[in-house]
């Protein structure tokens, strides 16, 4: 479904080069949630926005859905994949009721049928219909996501990429979001890229999972690798043994 | 454990607003030996408020009232502003979340904790120095000569973090509140940082009481941990067995967080009774 190969980034500082992403390769296959995990600066957010065109990139090979991924992506490639950001407070318009910015991306692509489609997001992401006519400063940060995922998924696209969707909301929270993102993964078998600092989350969407560290991948492992720790680099070891707890030093 | 450092008993913190009074926190009652004390609860639990109350940083038109408030045999309830001053800085200090917004941004890192040591050390420049190279070389930074000399914005996350905890710790307090120390940074920086708090309680009996979300660091850090929701405690209990922890709310809270040693098909999702805020 999408296919990466030597993906390079390079971000200008003034005149300094800074190359976030170096030679990244993966593929996912349909219907798969492949999960990128690394520490800040690791590049894998930008690998993501890299693979949603947002940024400039450079790669031996970009495809998706079988079809080369130009740098400028018309309309028609647009619908092919969306965007969940980490922080719902940032990616809504606050001064956008939730029924215009579900309506948007249908005004956008000219699909008939609007005003059913937007009730039926609203009720695909667990909302009420009384939710419609909100502002983003009426919803809790919870509710706030799932009008960020029903954007997304309005489109019908087989592709969902998603940034960090749960790490700026309380843990309760956090589960009701991702169990949503489950059930709708499999009612609309999507292909998904999660991109997060927390393993846990990763080891409970994602069947496999690539450990990024400045700007490189380190190694892609099966989510069982990752539960038992069999893994083969030293770095993505220290990031499992850190993420179970502190250690204390012994005396 | 050994005497208590910090005895609270019944203490409730409240803001009256257009809606009427919010109860922050409500009838909270612990004490505090020289030992870590980790207080965990999701976002408005009234975590950080309880905090904010012992250290005597709430603002007007906030209301603090307790049976009993008192650090090393010090009525707190009584304190005036200057008392507070006395106290705050070199007997008790903060570590907040996030060293963007706690390190003054024009002001050189050595300046900055070296004015703790003039300030509540009566320390002539040369000792300020002194001071906060030894406290930088303390907290691990590499080179604190260096650092000493950088502005805020130069450092990354981790070793602003560091600079701050410096900054608190340089006068040597006896008390301190660790609000969310880890929360802005990466995981194996965040093991770094605990384990210079865990040092300073050890080597120098210092209490700690750290306020964090996240039940893996508390559970692994801590000695014992208090579970607030809804500025009430639930339940206290020992660190290392929160997985037995008893209370529907804690048990909630650990069964709604992935883990790595267990697969959940489906997350639960927390029920909140309002029984348990009566």
């Amino acid at each position: 479904m999408i296919e990466v190969s030597d993906l390079n980034v390079t971000f200008r500082d003034g005149g300094r080069p800074i190359h976030a992403v170096r030679g990244v390769s993966f593929a996912v296959a349909a219907s798969e949630t492949f999960g990128i995990v690394g520490e800040s600066g690791s590049g894998k957010s930008t690998v993501l926005k890299a693979i949603a065109g947002l940024i400039e990139s450079s790669s031996s090979k970009l495809t998706i859905n079988g079809r080369p991924a130009a740098q400028h992506r018309s309309r028609q490639d647009r619908r092919l994949m969306q965007f969940v950001f980490q922080d719902p407070y940032a990616s809504l318009h606050p001064r956008q009721t939730v029924d215009d910015t579900l309506r948007e991306p249908l005004v956008i692509q000219g699909i008939p049928g609007i005003d059913e489609k937007v009730a039926e997001a609203i009720s695909n992401v667990g909302l009420l219909p009384e939710h419609r006519f909100r502002y983003p400063h009426q919803l809790s940060g919870g509710q706030r996501q799932r009008v960020a995922i029903a954007r997304a998924l309005i489109l019908n696209p087989p592709i969902l990429l998603l940034d960090e969707p749960t790490s700026a909301l309380d843990v309760s929270v956090q589960a009701e979001i991702l169990n949503l993102l489950s059930r709708l993964r499999r009612s609309y078998s999507l292909t998904s890229i999660l991109v997060s600092h927390d393993l846990g989350v990763v080891a409970h969407l994602c069947s496999r999972i690539a450990i990024m560290q400045l700007g490189k991948l380190v190694e892609v492992i099966g989510v069982q690798d990752l539960r038992s720790g069999a893994v083969g680099q030293d770095y993505t070891r220290q990031l499992i043994a850190a993420s179970r707890g502190f250690t204390r030093a012994p005396r | 454990m050994s005497s208590a450092l910090l005895e609270v008993e019944d203490l409730s913190v409240s803001f009256p607003g257009r809606s009427g009074i919010t109860r922050a926190v409500r009838n909270v009652s612990f004490t505090l030996g020289r030992e870590r004390l980790g207080i965990v609860g999701e976002s408005g639990s009234g975590k950080s408020t309880t905090g904010r109350a012992l250290l005597g940083l709430i603002p007007r038109p906030g209301i603090v009232t307790a049976r009993r408030m008192e650090f090393s045999g010090e009525n707190l309830l009584a304190h005036t502003d200057a008392e507070w001053q006395r106290l705050r800085g070199r007997r008790m200090s903060m570590i907040m979340q996030d060293p963007k917004y706690s390190l003054n941004p024009v002001m050189k890192v050595g300046r900055q904790i070296g004015e703790t040591c003039r300030l509540h050390l009566g320390s002539d420049s040369r000792d300020a120095k002194r001071r906060s190279l030894a406290m930088l070389e303390a907290v691990k930074i590499r080179d604190p000569e260096m650092v000493y000399h950088l502005y805020p914005h130069q450092l990354s996350g981790g070793m602003g973090q560091r600079a701050m905890i410096a900054m608190m710790l340089v006068a040597e307090p006896d008390f301190l509140i660790a609000d969310e120390p880890t929360s802005a940074l990466d995981v194996t920086v965040q093991n770094d940082v605990l384990r210079i708090l865990d040092d300073l309680v050890r080597d120098r009996g210092m209490g700690l009481i750290f306020i964090s979300h996240n039940l893996t660091v508390v559970s692994s850090f801590c000695d014992r941990v208090l579970i607030m929701y809804g500025g009430k405690i639930m339940e206290q209990c020992e660190a290392r067995k929160l997985n037995e922890a008893r209370h529907p709310y804690t048990r909630a809270l650990i069964a709604a967080a992935p883990s790595l040693d267990e697969v959940k098909t489906e997350l639960a999702t927390v029920t909140r009774d309002p029984k348990w805020l009566a």
